[in-house]
């Protein structure tokens, strides 16, 4: 670890910093643009109309209708630094308290996708490309092609479909049985429940990897030292774990890590079709019910783990790689 | 019959999917009015001779709901993907001609674009537009810039370093000269490719949209609303209605990425063998 890795490291922190100010500062504007009425969002439309005039005046003050856009997003930052995010509309709780709830549901469904597709999407990647051309890759490759131009709400859908209404071999929603005591509910029971969605989310995520992981294998493929091991009569899965399996690993996690954002999106359209009470389905619960603190908080989250997720590809690419290391500041 | 080579396939591939498009975007102009049409004497039928996708609990033909739904989807998609294109183009070259700040400035926005989850911003920008159609169109037109734009500034870095363009610059020409001479028209195959292959995007985000409820109303039958509407009816068993819809979707989406790389072949002959 010399100096200038450290620096290097530094900017990045600084720039996702910076990133995440920005992010929220767009966020703040766009909801702050929205036609919703502050007032009529928090009291209630029926209770605003029986109030008098100094009664509107008077929340019109406490909801700091008047103070200027800037002051506004100062003391709405202020405070969301603190921990303080609002107060939810919807579910009438404490933002904090909302998401926390929230993210742990879809955290779980999300690991889970992201690591089987991370795994199985590697797989299939490396397989076609080590066969350039050949009926595996063909099939890789349709089968990508066919994944990627489904929409992940219609897959959900059609497994939802057959498993769920044809086959009851899964629960049709919901992360825990229906009528049960939060205390009666066991992991074998959230697991069932989350098979479905995760399995949608993971054949999904899928296509990216696998098709990424197939680019470079083809490129190591066509290398000096492939080519030198394959006159060497190296062939089959010696070839491939001695030369082509240890160079194509860093680019796949790489990418993999800074595909975060995607598994997230595909979550939120999951959890809408299987009625899955995560962070996804809360984000489009809050813009459908004008729930403006969630909605920003759930933003600011979400992009604080796709930066994240970005950072941690760009230090492991450091981390394993040294001419990055080496060069990377330089570059 | 002749074995055709591989440029008369490529061809064949991009001319029928074209055709297909058009032919669906037709159709479903045509069949506004009968997308509209209720007849409770024959709801909930299953797909047969007469109704192929079958009809929904009002009655309603699935087949022109299912076409209305996916020309308003295309011609949305196309509006999007073109303005999109447009924004990736001039930002791309600007961020690679214009100096290293305004370069700095456009890629921290893509960034910061593309930092926020997709479906998670077009949410926004539809609760900010008040959740009608507009803001659908211009959350769909807006958001999809930023991978396209990446990849075009990458081009032109490249190509600052060529040496025609060196030799343009010793010779005393204009940034704005080299920029509009030689640089676009080196740009334009990969513009138009891209241009191409935004459409899928753009099509699955606008549907996913409209399924989670944001944008068009029940009376316009976007093809995300006809399937979140399917989704109620899932537990009865009306499997037709979510069914069909979907399949005809990802057709499109498919005849748009065939229609995109053929395209790439056709304007970049190279692409094919690497």
């Amino acid at each position: 670890m010399d100096g200038r890795w450290m620096i290097c490291l530094l900017k990045n922190l600084l720039r996702v910093f910076l990133l995440l100010t920005a992010v929220s500062i767009v966020t703040f504007w766009l909801m702050k643009s929205s036609p919703v009425d502050p007032l009529q969002a928090n009291v209630g439309q029926a209770a605003l109309g029986s109030m008098s005039r100094e009664q509107v005046a008077k929340l019109e003050e406490y909801w700091g209708v008047h103070t200027p856009p800037v002051e506004q997003y100062l003391s709405w930052a202020k405070d969301f630094v603190r921990g303080d995010m609002g107060i939810s509309l919807l579910y009438r709780q404490p933002v904090t308290r909302v998401i926390g709830a929230k993210l742990a549901n879809s955290l779980f469904l999300m690991i889970f996708a992201w690591v089987i597709s991370g795994i199985l999407g590697f797989a299939l990647g490396a397989a076609a490309g080590m066969n350039q051309g050949k009926p595996v890759d063909k099939l890789v490759k349709g089968y990508c092609l066919l994944v990627s131009s489904t929409p992940a709400f219609w897959l959900a859908l059609l497994l939802l479909m057959v498993f769920g209404v044809w086959l009851k071999w899964f629960p049709i929603g919901l992360s825990v049985p229906i009528g049960m005591e939060a205390e009666g509910v066991t992991l074998a029971d959230r697991l069932y429940h989350a098979v479905l969605p995760a399995l949608t989310l993971s054949i999904t995520g899928v296509s990216n990897i696998a098709l990424h992981t197939r680019e470079k294998m083809i490129d190591i493929c066509g290398s000096d030292y492939m080519l030198f091991a394959r006159m060497r009569g190296e062939r089959g899965w010696r070839l491939f774990k001695h030369y082509g399996f240890r160079n194509v690993l860093l680019p796949a996690i790489t990418l993999h890590f800074a595909s975060i954002s995607e598994i997230f999106g595909g979550s939120v359209l999951v959890e809408q079709v299987f009625s899955y009470p995560g962070l996804g389905q809360a984000a489009v619960a809050a813009g459908l019910g004008s729930d403006l603190p969630l909605l920003m908080a759930i933003t600011i989250v979400s992009a604080l783990f796709v930066f994240g997720g970005n950072m941690v590809a760009n230090i492991l690419y450091g981390v394993v790689d040294p001419r990055i290391r080496r060069g990377g500041a330089a570059k | 019959m002749k074995r055709l080579n591989r440029r008369q396939r490529v061809l064949l591939g991009l001319g029928v999917s074209v055709v297909f498009l058009i032919l669906i975007c037709v159709a479903g102009i045509l069949s506004g009015e009968a997308a509209r049409v209720t007849d409770f004497s024959r709801k909930n039928l299953a797909p047969c001779g007469k109704y192929i996708f079958g009809t929904d609990w009002l009655g309603r033909d699935m087949l022109a709901r299912t076409l209305k739904g996916l020309s308003l989807s295309i011609l949305i998609g196309i509006l999007a993907a073109a303005v999109s294109a447009v924004i990736a183009l001039v930002l791309g070259v600007a961020s690679a001609v214009m100096g290293k700040w305004v370069d700095e400035a456009i890629t921290f926005v893509i960034d910061l674009i593309m930092g926020i989850p997709h479906i998670l911003l077009l949410i926004l920008i539809s609760v900010a537009l008040g959740k009608g159609l507009k803001g659908v169109i211009v959350g769909v037109a807006l958001s999809h810039w930023p991978s396209l734009a990446r990849l075009i500034r990458a081009e032109v870095m490249q190509l600052k370093e060529s040496p025609y363009i060196q030799i343009a610059e010793k010779l005393g020409k204009s940034r704005w000269y080299i920029a509009r001479k030689h640089m676009l028209p080196h740009l334009l195959p990969q513009f138009l490719v891209g241009l191409v292959l935004l459409f899928p995007h753009a099509i699955l985000h606008e549907s996913s949209i409209t399924f989670l409820g944001f944008g068009l109303s029940t009376e316009q039958p976007a093809i995300g609303i006809v399937l979140s509407e399917a989704m109620k009816y899932l537990i009865t068993g009306k499997w037709w209605l979510a069914l069909f819809p979907g399949i005809l979707l990802v057709v499109i989406v498919v005849l748009f990425y065939v229609a995109g790389e053929s395209l790439r072949k056709l304007l970049d002959p190279g692409s094919v063998h690497e």
